[in-house]
């Protein structure tokens, strides 16, 4: 029988092959870039001028805001399934699932905000 | 899947690595719930400091130079170790999710097997892909790559 909590179990898996992806893209750009000529050693990737390059780039902005929504339901649904796991009181298992939510929300507006924010601002369409 | 309400976990979370003879599949379960949480925790902090790039050139030049210690850089390795061995073992458990490498139902005959048995050269696999995997990023990460 299909629950609300096998839906949230499957997201959960398609999450990860989604991070596995595109946080395999993102490591291989940031920490293999010297091996795999993607832009420099560690300190290089992250200098403004490369950053900036990224971050306006439309592919590279679209990439960051998927990793996150993935990254964070991902990462939020296995901490809640850990919290929850200790079968506590049903009381706490709402209050924590509420909490988890919050805080997912509130990470992804910040960090979808200063992605889009920053593209609009210094990317192509300015 | 958080649905048992049945049974008490009166092990807690002492029970990821001693509730009985565990086999090596149980101690990979911990690891791949203690690296999951050292990442969730570098990420969530990684929202911040990239998000402090919207401040401008220098606000990002100063979080950057703060976060340019030996320390930091250590750290950053880490979770590059745990997200290799994540994501190689998260991709084993999405293939024992979905059946793959555990074998069909069979009469009980002597030498006996099972399903965990039966993907153990999974397991092995996917950590041979992870410590390469590891190793690489070790060599550009600590800066050996190039010299």
């Amino acid at each position: 029988m299909k629950t609300r909590e096998s839906t949230f179990w499957t997201w959960h898996l398609l999450a990860g092959g989604i991070i596995l992806v595109v946080l395999g893209i993102h490591m291989a750009i940031m920490h293999l870039s010297k091996m795999l000529g993607t832009g420099g050693e560690t300190h290089e990737v992250v200098q403004w001028t490369l950053v900036r390059m990224r971050s306006i780039d439309f592919a590279f902005a679209f990439m960051y805001v998927v990793l996150l929504g993935a990254a964070l339901y991902h990462g939020l649904y296995g901490l809640r399934t850990i919290i929850l796991e200790l079968t506590l009181p049903e009381r706490a298992e709402k209050f924590v699932s509420a909490v988890i939510v919050l805080l997912g929300f509130a990470l992804f507006i910040l960090g979808s905000y200063s992605t889009i924010a920053f593209y609009a601002m210094n990317g192509p369409m300015r | 899947m958080p649905e048992n309400k049945f049974l008490r976990n009166n092990l807690g979370l002492m029970g990821w690595i001693s509730g009985g003879r565990y086999g090596v599949e149980r101690y990979a379960y911990a690891l791949h719930r203690l690296t999951g949480l050292g990442i969730l925790l570098y990420f969530l902090l990684h929202i911040f400091v990239t998000s402090s790039r919207l401040l401008g050139e220098s606000t990002w030049e100063a979080v950057m130079r703060a976060l340019s210690s030996p320390v930091f850089k250590w750290g950053e390795f880490l979770v590059y170790l745990a997200f290799g061995y994540h994501a190689l073992n998260g991709v084993r458990l999405v293939m024992a999710e979905l059946g793959f490498f555990l074998g069909v139902p069979k009469q009980p005959v002597y030498p006996y097997t099972h399903s965990v048995k039966r993907q153990r050269p999974l397991l092995v696999l996917v950590m041979a892909v992870a410590a390469v995997i590891v190793l690489l990023g070790g060599y550009d990460f600590l800066g050996f790559a190039g010299r």
